[in-house]
């Protein structure tokens, strides 16, 4: 069996500073990560791997410095990691880059299962995974907490709202799955010295791949970003409460009367 | 595949109408609400579009709440969401009447669905939006859709394909005010539900909760998962809603719909009381809504201290003994 585990690196949030003065935003400062549902989908895959074998592919988007984060993947147990990486391929919205990824994993070949995060913790539209599976004319499950696998069918506990729900599809299969519904497992010490040391990640660039230069990087991209806005944070009073705990009650009550103007 | 660049093709504003329980999704209505606003900016009209199975008296509601046309896909084969058997009926009437604006509920079926017929459209999609305008120099949609755990907003815009999609976050905009003599041209649409791969075998949905309208919500952090029991009690003896950080929905202890932050509910309540949540950016963006936000955690130095307009610094196990019979007390 093989999955593809489509993996975004993004800053951290609490790292990310808007400059009020260009209105941009301020990543230089900000340390990276691996977007945290990717390592949710990840784990499952490596899970999915044990129970049946296979292989695990990680397929990611963007520039070169993305690429430590594709080791630690690698560490953490996947065989093997592209890196889509082209100047053209810059400014992409959803479209282009569920186009650019579904073309890639057409590429690869071969797969029963993609796998996605639910959504990216910095633009965090959760569009990709169900564009890919669009481009790929492959059945979707989205936001998906448990999957299992027998033979060529699949069994997901999908979240909806008010509750879940069972879905049964053929593979292959787009899944993206939900932030927390694993815990990630840590690299293994020695695989990771030698992902960061002697593992070669594959790079493909637009000519490699034989994407339609139209559909790519902000070219391809339908909508556009105006200008990006800091909302203001809500003007908090930031008081403290203090005392023994039972004096502290009695002034959460007097407040929460307060709060209904009684 | 259709031309969707002939912009001036494409007229009127489309909302999707979503339903469960046999309501219709609180969030359509707003959405409603929005494309009244914006067809009276254009001079056009709103048109919804309903797919399920016996959903006809939905076409009247809708056209109380402000929808001049519905559009009606009543079928067995649309019981139950699929995304394959909606997205091949959707996109069949987009192709078919060509609206300029189509809006969707960004809930989980929303979102799942909006996401794969923009592609199958070929057209742009913002994403959850928090602002839906008409430009008025441009007559484009223009969206604010929030990234970065809600604190930053990109002023999104689809110029030069039709229709500009966008799905529209729940408990954003308010309901508009049903007018029980207000028609509308109900329409039958033809049901061709095409490949459907994937089978819905079991569905558990709770209706009614909804927080986002709550006056107050007591949510439980980690902090205060040890005491969850009395959590739900002080919130009873208050009368509070109740809500949790993501991590207690990921371990089940709440249903997602008690989730507060950028991936559940943004409450809009004049009280929050927050017990054991560190404050986390995707967090704070949900309580943001909130008129008073009392917190309490036993770290001084916690992040929702700055969110908060009154923070006890205290163990959640001694202060919750002494506020339930400071309640019961009385
Ligand atoms: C604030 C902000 C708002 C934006 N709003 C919109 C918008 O409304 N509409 C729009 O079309 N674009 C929007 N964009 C552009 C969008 O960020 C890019 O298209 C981005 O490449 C992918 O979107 P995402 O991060 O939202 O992915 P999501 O759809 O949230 O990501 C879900 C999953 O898809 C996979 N994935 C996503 N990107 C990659 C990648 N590069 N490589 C590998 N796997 C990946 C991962 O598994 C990820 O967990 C916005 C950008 C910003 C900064
Ligand atoms: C893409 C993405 C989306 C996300 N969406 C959401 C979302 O919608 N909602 C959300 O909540 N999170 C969301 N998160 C997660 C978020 O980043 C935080 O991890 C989460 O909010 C932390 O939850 P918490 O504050 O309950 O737990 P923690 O961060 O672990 O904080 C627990 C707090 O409790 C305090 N505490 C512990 N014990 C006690 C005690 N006995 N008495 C008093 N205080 C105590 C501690 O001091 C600490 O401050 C998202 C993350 C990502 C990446």
């Amino acid at each position: 069996m093989r999955t593809i585990v489509c993996m975004k690196v993004v800053p951290k949030t609490e790292d990310v500073r808007f400059d009020q003065q260009t209105r941009t935003l301020d990543r230089s400062g900000a340390e990276n990560e691996i977007n945290q549902p990717d390592k949710s989908a990840l784990e499952m895959a490596l899970q999915l791997k044990e129970g049946h074998g296979g292989d695990v592919v990680l397929l990611s988007m963007g520039p070169s410095f993305f690429e430590p984060y594709l080791r630690l993947g690698i560490a953490m147990g996947a065989d093997n990691a592209i890196l889509l990486s082209d100047r053209a391929f810059a400014g992409a919205d959803t479209y282009p880059t569920s186009y650019t990824i579904a073309t890639a994993i057409r590429k690869i070949g071969n797969f029963d299962l993609v796998l996605c995060g639910e959504e990216s913790s910095d633009a965090s539209t959760g569009q990709v995974p169900p564009g890919i599976a669009e481009w790929l004319d492959i059945p979707q499950v989205t936001y998906l907490s448990q999957l299992n696998i027998e033979g060529s069918m699949a069994r997901a506990k999908r979240t909806v709202k008010g509750g879940y729900e069972i879905v049964e599809a053929p593979l292959p299969l787009l899944a993206s799955v939900e932030l927390g519904c694993n815990s990630p497992r840590f690299p293994d010490f020695r695989r990771k010295r030698w992902a960061e040391k002697e593992f070669k990640i594959t790079v493909w660039t637009a000519a490699d791949m034989g994407v339609n230069p139209d559909k790519i990087g902000s070219k391809g991209s339908h909508t556009t970003v105006d200008e990006l806005v800091e909302l203001p944070r809500p003007s908090r009073r930031m008081q403290r409460i203090t005392g023994s705990p039972e004096e502290e009650a009695v002034l959460i009550v007097q407040k929460i009367k307060e709060a209904f103007g009684s | 595949m259709q031309d969707t660049t002939q912009v001036s093709e494409f007229k009127g504003i489309m909302v999707y109408l979503e339903h469960s329980a046999g309501q219709l999704e609180s969030v359509s209505l707003e959405i409603l609400g929005k494309a009244r606003e914006l067809a009276e900016r254009l001079a056009t009209d709103v048109t919804g579009v309903i797919l399920g199975y016996d959903i006809r008296e939905f076409g009247e509601e809708a056209a109380q709440f402000g929808a001049d046309r519905v559009l009606v896909a009543d079928s067995p084969s649309l019981a139950q969401y699929t995304t394959e058997a909606f997205c091949n009926v959707l996109a069949e009437v987009v192709r078919d009447r060509k609206p300029e604006i189509f809006l969707l509920g960004a809930t989980h079926d929303g979102r799942d669905l909006a996401g794969r017929l923009a592609v199958r459209l070929n057209t742009g999609l913002t994403a959850h939006a928090v602002q839906v305008d008409i430009e008025p120099e441009t007559n484009l949609l223009v969206c604010g859709v929030p990234g970065f755990g809600g604190s930053i907003v990109a002023r999104c815009k689809c110029p030069r394909s039709r229709p500009q999609m966008a799905t529209v976050r729940p408990g954003i905009f308010p309901v508009p005010e049903r007018r029980p003599q207000r028609k509308g041209a109900i329409e039958t649409v033809q049901v061709n539900t095409g490949q459907v791969r994937t089978k819905v075998v079991e569905r558990s949905v709770k209706a009614g909760v909804d927080i986002a309208r709550a006056e107050i919500v007591v949510i439980a952090g980690r902090g205060a998962v040890t005491y969850f029991d009395s959590v739900r009690k002080f919130a009873d003896s208050i009368g509070s809603a109740i809500g949790v950080t993501r991590p207690l929905a990921d371990r089940e202890l709440m249903p997602r719909d008690y989730q507060v932050g950028s991936t559940g509910i943004a409450v809009t309540p004049k009280l929050a009381i927050v017990l054991g949540a560190s404050g986390a950016a995707h967090f704070v963006s949900g309580i943001r809504g909130a008129k008073t936000v009392i917190s309490v955690n036993k770290d001084p130095d916690a992040d929702i201290n700055a969110d908060a307009d009154y923070f006890v610094v205290e163990d959640i196990g001694r202060l919750l003994p002494a506020l339930l019979s400071k309640l019961e007390g009385k």
